[in-house]
């Protein structure tokens, strides 16, 4: 059984500290059983089911730290895993930034386990692409999609008395239409915690309107466009800016955050003042972890308000050797979790189009790319789905474009927000953005 | 530094192709275990169980893999290391055909029990798969080959040089950058042995053992007065070799504006070369966007041919399988069909080879049990072929596959990838030196950067790690903010002149991902400096406030 609760987590780890020898160690358990299904020319195309359980062990005497791990389960095994990290330990080189492990804390219980989502089976999984497929087939149209479903737990315990759990549970399911000529294509990619919240119908029907609305696409000139982003594109450009709210990289001049002669633009008005950052592992839509992989707890976070950064994050060492206050980070990066919301308004995308004179909506962007680390400059282009706006109105499809653009002249350049959905692993509003520089043209489809 | 830090910092620095599965990583384990393989014979045993529950469930054909994947890294950051672990991965995929439809299971308890369980268990999806399947497999026919062995030609197995000369040297490579003046740098080598033993119904048992090594570092210089930082990564290749690759000899070394490695690699060399190009690049001019002609080194030149040419001519995404994930492909069958498809000019040739020495893709046999040869994608510029495995094979016409099924390990179905596929030297004595002397107004690119392409593989753009400019045939300085952007047919059709052998030299990826749920692959692609004239430069410079 891949999905432990608290006591029966507890008890394994409990067992597996009894047998440490080291200075300090650290123990890691989690499971996971996932299914997925998998279909392309309308019909389904491989589908399986995985179930995995992992123990992890990081045994350190001084500075030196060894890690191991283990999915067997027996006593004899738990002991041998914990004798090899103390054997590994015993070999690595000093770490110089090794942080003592941190003793109990009060970690608040997540909220992102949902029992229909973790009950899924093969054939709930089958009647939901029957459904997106009946779209397709009915349209004369060709899906290609994915719906993956996941229930897992996450524990972790040390020689301290450190303990943490976590249970969470997740689908998503993605679609591809393109019509038969291979003219138009459109696409939908939505998660959840809660599959009750999952309509593989209709996510079908608006990837089917838009393969069929996008066909015949006209070319018009590279240059600069007002757009108007769809959440799933909006969080295709701002993936990377959320990792740079970092105050090591800032400090050592690494990053956008670094400040000109040195130190960093923590304070400093970096966007426009519409823009404000937030992460809350507590968030019922975006439910996130409530503890770090250091051992930290997890909080709601600002990280930009009305324009301003107002926090970084901050690892244990750097927090001890600047003197600041270690923070856990979001985005799921090296300090733990909580997925990125951004805040925004009450209008739709249709009330963001009618208030548009003339722009470019994308439904997506594809293959991006950083192109320079300091400014965040990406590239990539957009796909299934782009299309010219005049006077209010959706006037005709256009060819895609490849986009060289910084999010972060993009977050300066916010004409409105919409209303905020999620999107993968961030809950972002559709942005009104003007001047985003398109490059080129292509022919793909 | 724990391993899910390893694997996002190794993401980070090495601009990851695509998205490698966390679960292939596997456990970590003694560097001693990693030298004991498992007896042929006892995984014959085991692969029988598979293959007798499979069949007397009712399946047409069935294949087993029991695969043994073992995986170490060294990472230094400036004076300290920031992580070693060894990981061992362990278990059996089946996978078969039943009423036309496939089924797949896995597991990691290496039992007789468990895998019949696991057998039954993929006869039971194919069965459900069968209900809604449209057009039954067709599957080509393969002889079986009996009991059959291939191994890597390596001459020293990474697992076996002790961690501390590996930490040393990555050490060493640091502190020649940190004592030349570079503000951070980092250093790592990561080695890969995949022990795999493969059997089916056709009445092959097919052991192989395959070994592949990357090390690299990435320079970083910062100049806090202006506000800039500029970085230079290795021009290290991947490489399907062992340590050996860490040994350069005289004739692996190509002198030029800077030092180029063939076969074997100098580490501590390239990084004291990196330290002064980032030193230069901070005092580089940036580029005039315009029409440039383009020497492109093999070092730069494998990524731009693993994206325009290795992906399109995939069979699987010109028919639709990758659609809703990687995309599709230019290269639809009406053009394949023509036989006068113009893919490029006449001196581009194209070869696909599962076989090429010292290639990260360089196997005995495929994950189905093909035997691995070399065929032409491009022939004078014409599109000749794709690349398949035996569920597609029929659809071009083939009597047999191409033997390009790889998974990235036991526990996920094995599907089409990409093989080595590289651009053929040029048949007339040319030297890099000779090639700029005729360049009027040029570019001479060395190292991959930055790279996107569109859905179905037209339009591109790449950047690159260090550019010079080249005025009337000589070098004249370097350039920054330089990347190029292309259509793939022009591009290729823009080709003026190809370097002879002597300049010839592989490029790759440890980490291409393709298929849903997502797997990884390491690719080789070789070329010698060859040029194209009249590619649209821009300037990717931008002021962020």
């Amino acid at each position: 059984m891949a999905i432990l609760s608290k006591d029966e987590a507890q008890a394994i780890m409990k067992k597996v500290l009894g047998f440490a020898k080291a200075d300090e160690t650290e123990v890691g358990l989690g499971g996971q059983q996932s299914g997925n299904i998998r279909y392309a020319r309308n019909a389904v195309s491989t589908a399986g089911e995985v179930s995995n359980l992992n123990l992890s062990v990081s045994s350190s005497f001084g500075k030196r730290t060894g890690n191991a791990t283990i999915n067997e389960f027996d006593d004899a095994s738990l002991e041998k895993v914990v004798r090899r990290a103390e054997e590994l330990a015993r070999l690595a080189p000093e770490n110089p930034e090794y942080m003592p492990l941190l003793g109990p804390s009060n970690f608040a219980e997540s909220i992102g386990f949902i029992p229909s989502t973790a009950a899924m089976t093969p054939d709930t999984r089958a009647e939901m692409v029957a459904k997106s497929l009946k779209v397709s087939k009915d349209n004369k149209l060709e899906s290609a999609g994915f719906l993956q479903n996941s229930a897992g737990f996450r524990a972790m315990a040390n020689s301290k008395g450190l303990f943490a759990y976590n249970k969470s549970t997740d689908v998503s399911f993605s679609v591809t239409v393109r019509n038969q000529e291979g003219t138009g294509s459109g696409y939908v990619d939505h998660s959840f915690n809660d599959v009750g919240k999952l309509d593989t119908l209709a996510l079908t029907k608006i990837a089917a309107n838009k393969a069929t609305s996008s066909a015949g696409a006209k070319a018009i000139e590279p240059g600069r466009y007002t757009v108007i982003l769809e959440p799933l594109a909006a969080s295709d450009m701002l993936g990377g800016i959320i990792r740079g709210f970092e105050q090591r990289t800032a400090d050592e001049g690494r990053s956008f955050m670094s400040k000109k002669g040195g130190g960093t633009r923590l304070g400093e008005q970096l966007f426009d003042e519409k823009v404000n950052i937030i992460s809350d592992p507590m968030n019922p839509e975006l439910p996130g972890a409530t503890w770090s992989g250091d051992g930290m707890p997890v909080e709601k976070t600002v990280w930009v308000e009305n324009g301003v950064v107002k926090n970084l994050a901050c690892s244990r060492f750097w927090a001890q050797k600047k003197g600041l206050k270690p923070l856990s980070g979001p985005g799921g990066g090296r300090f733990g979790g909580g997925g990125m919301i951004m805040a925004g308004g009450t209008a739709s995308i249709e009330d963001m189009i009618k208030n548009t004179e003339k722009g470019i909506l994308v439904t997506r962007f594809w293959y991006i790319r950083m192109v320079d680390q300091q400014t965040l400059v990406q590239t990539g282009l957009t796909r299934d789905g782009t299309f010219y706006i005049e006077n209010g109105q959706i006037k005709f499809p256009v060819k895609n474009f490849r986009f060289n653009e910084s999010p972060i002249i993009m977050l300066n350049n916010v004409e409105e927000l919409g209303k905020p959905v999620r999107s993968g692993s961030s809950i972002l509003p559709p942005m009104k953005i003007r001047d985003f520089t398109f490059t080129s043209l292509s022919d793909a489809i | 530094m724990k391993r899910k830090d390893f694997i996002y910092y190794t993401g980070m620095s090495l601009g990851s192709l695509m998205l490698p599965k966390m679960s292939a990583f596997g456990r970590d384990i003694d560097p001693a275990e990693a030298l004991q393989g498992v007896d042929a014979a006892v995984k014959k045993e085991l692969a029988d169980v598979a293959l007798n529950a499979a069949k007397s469930k009712g399946a047409s054909y069935a294949d087993v893999r029991i695969g043994r994947y073992l995986r170490q890294f060294v990472a230094t950051r400036d004076k300290r290391v920031q992580g070693v672990a060894n990981t061992e991965n362990y278990g059996v995929g089946i996978r078969v055909l039943v009423n036309g439809a496939w089924g797949f299971a896995a597991t990691n308890a290496v039992s007789k029990d468990a895998i019949a369980k696991a057998a039954e268990q993929a006869v039971a999806v194919a069965k459900a798969n069968a209900k809604i399947q449209g057009e039954p497999v067709q599957l080509a026919p393969q002889k079986g080959f009996g009991e059959v062995s291939w191994k890597a030609p390596i001459e020293i197995n990474a697992f076996e040089v002790p961690i501390k000369e590996k930490v040393d040297l990555l050490l060493q490579v640091n502190d020649i950058a940190i004592t030349n003046g570079a503000s951070f740098v980092t250093a790592m080598i990561s080695a890969v042995n995949e022990q795999k033993y493969f059997a089916s119904t056709d009445g092959s048992y097919i052991d192989q053992d395959i070994h592949r090594i990357y090390p690299t570092f990435n320079v970083t210089k910062i100049d806090r007065a202006a506000g800039k930082f500029m970085q230079r990564n290795a021009l290290s290749a991947p490489m399907g070799m062992g340590y050996e690759y860490m040994h350069a000899r005289p004739q692996d070394r190509l002198s030029g504006i800077v030092t180029r490695y063939k076969d074997r690699y100098d580490i501590l060399e390239d990084v004291k070369n990196a330290t002064k190009d980032v030193d230069d690049k901070l005092k580089a001019k940036s580029v005039e966007p315009g029409k440039y002609d383009l020497v492109l080194d093999p070092s730069h030149l494998w990524l731009t041919i693993h994206e325009s040419v290795g992906h399109p001519t995939e069979l699987d995404r010109v028919l639709g399988y990758e659609a809703n994930y990687a995309g599709t492909s230019f290269l639809t069958l009406d053009k394949w069909q023509s036989k006068k498809f113009n893919f490029g000019n006449k001196n581009v040739n194209i070869v696909a080879d599962k076989l090429q020495k010292g290639s990260l893709g360089a196997v005995g046999w495929d994950d189905e049990g093909v035997k691995c040869r070399e065929w032409d994608l491009i022939k004078d510029g014409i599109l000749v072929n794709y690349q398949t495995i035996r569920d597609q094979a029929h659809i071009i016409g083939l009597k047999e596959s191409q033997g390009c099924c790889y998974s990235q390990g036991w526990d996920d179905v094995q599907f089409q990838r990409m093989p080595n596929v590289s651009l053929r030297p040029g048949k007339q004595k040319l030297s890099v030196d000779d090639m700029i002397k005729n360049v009027e107004k040029g570019i001479y690119i060395i190292g991959d950067g930055s790279y996107s392409i569109d859905q179905q593989r037209y339009n591109f753009q790449f950047g690159g790690q260090t550019f010079y400019e080249i005025t009337n045939g000589k070098i004249t300085g370097m350039l920054n903010d330089v990347a190029y952007q292309s259509n793939t047919q022009e591009f290729w059709n823009s080709c003026a002149a190809i370097c002879d052998e002597s300049d010839y030299r592989l490029g790759g990826s440890f980490n291409d991902g393709k298929g849903q749920p997502s797997q990884s692959s390491a690719v080789s692609h070789g070329s010698s400096t060859t040029r194209f004239n009249g590619v649209n430069v821009i300037n990717t410079a931008r002021k962020i406030g």
